[in-house]
């Protein structure tokens, strides 16, 4: 790199990075100050004001939302991981042509984009007396990030040599014992890769959660949030609170875990 | 001695069969997934295209059979045509500028020096934000009265601008806000490539007495193209999927010029009460993103889902 082209660098990433935070910090000044507060969303508050998370938890119910987005993701992300890797584990050991077929049938179910279902699917729904209800939701979410799931665990089952699993055989194991004994723990960075790209989009799901939760006690952050915004127009204060609390336990979890959270996102690309 | 080696052979052979040819007892381990792929995918997929013949409301149990009127009405209907194509331009503009960041980031901060990871971590956080809640934070930057942006405005001596009353500027809002959002994804595609580019390739461009843009040109972009048809597949889908950051900024508005095919099906449904034309945009909507991923992926030779 020449003189004069890396301080450009450093400046257009200086602006970049400026350009990413800004929603983040105009969302935490703008909850800390009270209604009547007119100065700059671009100064930070004088004194905190704590009103406006006061009402964000109260009328905005966003703990519940917090509680019923960890029921959802946490449910739904663990019978991601168990069905995916019982399901990718025939498929990639025995390759019969009724097997490559369910194969391309389960990796085609990627390209349904949700929104194409949506009628079909609620009526269903509300015909099985599943709106409102966390078994509902979660059926859907597992149903909709599934097939990344057994592609991701058969293409990293296709990677471990099969010895092991004939070894443990020998010694007269049967298939669950060798399942559970040999092939999941070898599993494992696959497994952080799927929990990663399952629970972020579970966290994050709004397309279908929004129509089939519609109940302030069952509904997770983003409809929760998008309800909330759309009654506090005039109190932006509490939806900046709102959002910034739904925020936060991603936010922990990035801080912990960054390094996996990239190398996951990369792994589920590179499909 | 022998015979003992023969018995273990003999065992050896009989596993195998057993395990790569015997008993189909182990499929029965993908037949839950099966389940749950046939109940809430496939079932509604083709239950979808039934309705899609009828002009049910979406609530009464009347509906009777309207043959291919949903679908000719598709070809006709100005805001589902004023759908499509704002789904192209969320989509291809969207598609366009992650490439731009993306890559320009991944050159960047393929550098070591300090801060890098930070900066990293920065450009990625807003991939991990639901887009509900950046709508919400980009919203309050937006807003007519005491947005930061008017403010920007108002001190350089322009009037308040009421950002999502002109369509055309809500669609480019839109597209740069899950853009900004997304470029991290790029990047990190893009960094995963450059990182597996063999340094010694350089070396030798550089003893052949290439230029940096000879290296870039000659070296980097060759090599870096399963990485751009990863990132421009998944970008392009993406943005022609684009649901969440409308319905939160715009909910198609004004009237309906800024809707996106998926957001125009959700509102065909609920607020239209059309169950039946918006079960024909699901058709085409599951149409398109299947012919343009076939497409492209067939053109930028990238592997088609392998079995």
């Amino acid at each position: 790199m020449t003189r004069i082209s890396k301080p450009l660098v450093a400046v257009g990433l200086i602006v970049v990075c400026f350009v990413q935070l800004l929603p983040f910090y105009v969302a935490f000044t703008t909850s800390l100050k009270p209604k009547t507060d007119l100065s700059s969303q671009l100064l930070p508050p004088t004194e905190f004001y704590f009103g406006n998370f006061a009402s964000a938890l109260g009328d905005g119910n966003i703990l519940r939302a917090i509680f019923n987005s960890i029921v959802v993701t946490g449910v739904s992300t663990l019978l991601v991981c168990v069905l995916g890797a019982l399901a990718a584990y025939p498929l990639a050991r025995r390759k019969t042509w009724v097997n490559k077929v369910v194969m391309v049938l389960i990796l085609s179910m990627i390209m349904v984009p949700p929104l194409s279902i949506l009628v079909p699917l609620y009526s269903m729904m509300s015909d099985f007396g599943a709106i409102n209800t966390y078994w509902g939701i979660i059926l859907v979410m597992v149903t909709t990030h599934l097939s990344l799931s057994v592609f991701l665990y058969a293409a990293f089952l296709r990677t471990i040599p099969t010895s092991l699993e004939e070894a443990a055989r020998l010694d007269g194991a049967n298939l669950f014992q060798v399942l559970f004994h040999v092939v999941f723990p070898l599993l494992k960075p696959v497994t952080a890769t799927v929990i990663i790209l399952t629970g972020i989009a579970t966290w994050n799901e709004y397309a279908l959660s929004s129509y089939i939760l519609t109940k302030p006690d069952v509904q997770t952050i983003a409809p929760a949030i998008a309800s909330f915004f759309s009654t506090q127009s005039s109190n932006l204060g509490a939806a900046a609170a709102a959002a910034l609390l739904a925020l936060a336990p991603v936010l922990i979890a990035y801080l912990f875990l960054q390094k996996w959270f990239m190398k996951g996102m990369v792994a589920g690309a590179e499909k | 001695m022998a015979t003992t080696r023969l018995k273990t052979t003999q065992r050896t052979r009989g596993y195998r069969a057993k395990t790569h040819r015997g008993s189909g007892l182990i499929n029965l381990l993908y037949i839950p997934a099966l389940i749950l792929f046939a109940i809430f995918m496939v079932y509604p997929l083709v239950s979808g295209i039934g309705l899609a013949f009828t002009d049910w409301n979406g609530y009464s149990a009347a509906r009777s059979f309207v043959g291919f009127d949903n679908f000719s009405r598709l070809f006709t209907d100005p805001v589902f045509g004023q759908s499509l194509v704002n789904t192209f331009i969320y989509g291809v503009g969207s598609m366009i500028l992650q490439q731009i960041f993306g890559l320009g980031l991944a050159l960047a901060l393929d550098r070591k020096f300090r801060g890098r990871t930070t900066a990293r971590a920065i450009v990625y956080l807003p991939v991990l934000v639901s887009p509900v809640i950046m709508g919400t934070m980009y919203y309050l930057l937006l807003q007519y009265n005491d947005g930061a942006f008017n403010e920007i405005v108002v001190a350089l001596g322009g009037d308040r601008v009421a950002w999502f009353a002109d369509s055309g500027n809500a669609v480019a809002i839109i597209v740069a806000i899950n853009s900004l959002q997304f470029m991290g994804i790029s990047m990190i595609i893009y960094l995963a490539g450059l990182q597996s580019i063999p340094e010694m390739y350089y070396e030798a461009a550089s003893l052949d007495g290439a230029s940096t843009w000879h290296k870039f040109r000659y070296v980097t972009v060759p090599l870096l193209q399963p990485a751009f048809a990863t990132s421009i597949v998944l970008n392009l889908i993406g943005g022609l999927k684009l649901f969440d950051i409308i319905k939160i900024l715009t909910n198609g508005g004004p009237g309906y010029s800024t809707n996106s095919v998926s957001t125009l099906i959700s509102i065909t449904y609920f607020d239209n009460q059309n169950a039946g034309y918006a079960s024909a945009m699901g058709v085409a909507l599951f149409v398109i993103i299947l012919a343009v991923t076939l497409v492209m992926n067939k053109m930028l030779g990238r592997k088609q889902l392998e079995a």
